[in-house]
């Protein structure tokens, strides 16, 4: 059979403050299968973290309300009870956050922490095998001299070994699921691209799904086949990696890759940034909520800021957009 | 560890120093003849220049500070004749207002404050951390209700009118309690208890509001670090996760005030001392104060400066242990 391993359904998101309610997550939907790399893109504010968080039912505050479905292996995460999401958080499904200089307790020497994370699932273990499960761990994970490194405190790890160190914990009971939110956004350039190989190279030795939360553009063209983008809380763009590089289909996706700069553009072309600002969470704007700032929106008569665009199939992809499918298979002229 | 515990305690050792010739320099400086003040209003001016040289007022600062820090060693005797008094050490200079030696006053005073001092400190870090953490994990709940009105009492409220309403509630309205008569502990420890329970309760009440609130902040401020999500996200049962991770980052800072605090109090609890009416280092203080007993003064701010010093000193290498980011700086 071939259910997906995550199937999330029409996720909504509301947070309530005391300006209002804050719409993070808008009805989301995806499919994630086992062994497969999603990424999710967007600016800050457009939901993705939320929606991760939402996975791992760490959305917490007094006023957060969710709905929706996220089944993982055909049970409902979201309407799970307290003990069971417990069990699975760590060992099921991992996360991995987007400071490693903060997600490491301080109190605590590695060793100790990386072996918690897999005696919580594992109660009973003996000392000694925690001991070898941790340096095993900690090598994996391709940090030299486990023996002296282990009994070491966070603080005296760099930046990259420390989110190593977060990726050992996170992949010590082979998680058939990993969200991984930002987890290169604080680290160096020449760091960043081992952590991504190294996310890769674990993701393959233990067949786990990964779900790449990221606004780097590159990062996604590296090591993911799926993408998900998303703008104001919803998303606007599925596709795989290669049809939403070679040929995106939404107009906000085209405006992303317009702000990069990548190798084999023009050294003298400027880059194009999305004029404005996203909207307001709180007091969102009426139809596509991302017409104020589309070139396009202006050649559709106002339908754009009158109704919302549904997801539809252009192509390989699926784009919620009103333009019309041919003109948004086709790249789009300045013209319009 | 050894090389940090070791350099920490040679700067307490040093700031002790500095802080005992300000505190001797600014003694010396008041306008106050301390020679003067061994005798009534009607003194004849040999015996106060008698007792100046018995007591060595005479002679220039540095040497009237190098004797009292050799009296602090190896005792001092005042005056040469067999009229000459002595204090074995540590000797804190000699009260002519109460023909004692200052060390022996201290050494009668200091137990009740220590004894008022431990105790409340016990019930204050107990109750108050206890409840700044229940207001935190009940937050916006009643508990947390309850926490805010009773560190809003505790901090409003001056300690002597609190005290002074405790001795009319349980001592003469209900006669639970009979009134606070200090009896050392080896003595008669129910007696002792009994005494004390009661200015135990109201310094415990208003600093246990400063902890409550301590204590719940430094909670929630914790609960929202990244580490903790991480925890979480690991699956931590939610009690180890409390005990491990929040407790553990949220009280380790408190510790530093909590050591400094105590300390405070050692140097003498004033008000409550002589609301309850407690022989102790702060009544004593209140009594040199009124009757110009230079030496007495003296003694008890430089006792109150060690526990300062000492307590800042103690903390730090606590903290070392505590928390090992400051360990390996």
């Amino acid at each position: 059979m071939n259910t997906p391993l995550l199937s999330v359904r029409d996720l909504h998101v509301n947070f309530g403050t005391s300006e209002g309610d804050v719409q993070a997550v808008r009805g989301v939907s995806f499919d994630i299968d086992r062994g497969e790399t999603l990424a999710i893109v967007g600016e800050s504010g457009s939901g993705k973290s939320v929606t991760a968080s939402a996975i791992m039912r760490l959305n917490f505050g007094a006023d957060i309300r969710v709905s929706g479905s996220a089944l993982f292996e055909g049970k409902d995460i979201l309407s799970m009870g307290e003990e069971e999401v417990r069990k699975m958080r760590g060992s099921d499904v991992a996360m991995i956050f987007q400071d490693p200089l903060t997600a490491l307790n301080p109190f605590y020497t590695v060793g100790n922490q990386i072996s918690e994370a897999y005696t919580i699932h594992h109660p009973g273990t003996s000392k000694k095998e925690l001991r070898a499960l941790a340096l095993d761990a900690i090598e994996k994970v391709g940090i030299p001299e486990p023996v002296k490194r282990i009994k070491q405190y966070p603080h005296e790890f760099s930046g990259g070994m420390r989110q190593r160190i977060v990726i050992a914990m996170a992949l010590i009971n082979q998680p058939k699921l990993l969200i991984a939110d930002e987890p290169t956004t604080a680290l160096d350039v020449t760091v960043q691209a081992q952590i991504l190989e190294l996310i890769g190279v674990m993701q393959e030795e233990n067949g786990t799904a990964v779900i790449l939360i990221t606004h780097d553009l590159g990062v996604v063209a590296e090591v993911t086949e799926r993408v998900l983008v998303m703008y104001a809380g919803r998303l606007v763009e599925k596709a795989s990696v290669i049809d939403a590089f070679a040929s995106p289909t939404h107009p906000y996706t085209r405006g992303l890759l317009n702000s990069v700069k990548s190798l084999d553009s023009d050294r003298h072309s400027r880059l194009e940034p999305i004029p404005g600002i996203p909207p307001s969470l709180i007091d969102l704007p009426t139809g596509c909520p991302f017409h104020s700032r589309c070139r396009y929106a202006a050649s559709l008569n106002g339908r754009c800021s009158t109704e919302v665009p549904e997801l539809k199939a252009v192509g390989n992809s699926w784009s919620a957009c009103h333009l019309p499918v041919d003109l948004l298979a086709a790249p789009i002229k300045e013209s319009l | 560890m050894f090389y940090f515990i070791a350099r920490r305690s040679f700067f307490a050792v040093i700031l002790l120093f500095v802080v005992s010739i300000f505190t001797f320099w600014i003694f010396s400086a008041l306008p106050a003849d301390p020679a003067a003040l061994t005798c009534g209003k009607n003194c004849r001016p040999e015996v106060i220049e008698a007792n100046r040289i018995r007591l060595g007022y005479d002679k220039p600062f540095i040497e009237q500070y190098g004797s009292y820090m050799k009296g602090i060693f190896v005792g001092r005797t005042y005056g040469e004749d067999e009229s000459g008094v002595h204090c074995a050490a540590p000797s804190l200079g000699y009260s002519y207002d109460r023909h004692e030696c200052v060390s022996s006053l201290v050494a009668k005073t200091l137990p009740v404050t220590a004894s008022i001092a431990f105790g409340a400190f016990v019930l204050w870090m107990v109750f108050g951390i206890a409840l700044g953490t229940l207001a935190a994990l009940r937050r916006g709940k009643w508990p947390d209700h309850f926490a805010t009105v009773f560190s809003v009492i505790g901090i409003s409220f001056p300690s002597f009118f609190l005290g002074l309403l405790s001795v009319l509630f349980f001592v003469i309205w209900t006669k639970i309690l009979p009134f606070p008569n200090y009896v050392g502990i080896t003595e008669n420890p129910f007696e002792w208890f009994t005494a004390l329970i009661l200015p135990w309760s109201v310094l415990a009440l208003l600093s246990a509001s400063t902890y409550i609130r301590l204590t719940r902040n430094g909670i929630l401020e914790v609960m929202n670090e990244e580490f903790v999500r991480l925890g979480i996200a690991k699956g931590l049962p939610r009690k180890k996760l409390i005990v491990k991770y929040v407790l553990r980052a949220a009280l380790t800072p408190i510790a530093t005030i909590a050591g400094i605090d105590l300390a405070f109090l050692l140097g003498g609890a004033i008000v409550t001392e002589s609301v309850f009416n407690l022989p102790g280092l702060g009544k004593l203080t209140i009594a040199a104060v009124v009757n110009s007993d230079l030496p007495i003064l003296v003694a008890t701010t430089l006792i109150s400066a060690l526990f300062i010093v000492v307590a800042n000193a103690f903390v730090d290498i606590m903290y070392g242990f505590l928390d090992p980011r400051v360990r390996t700086k």
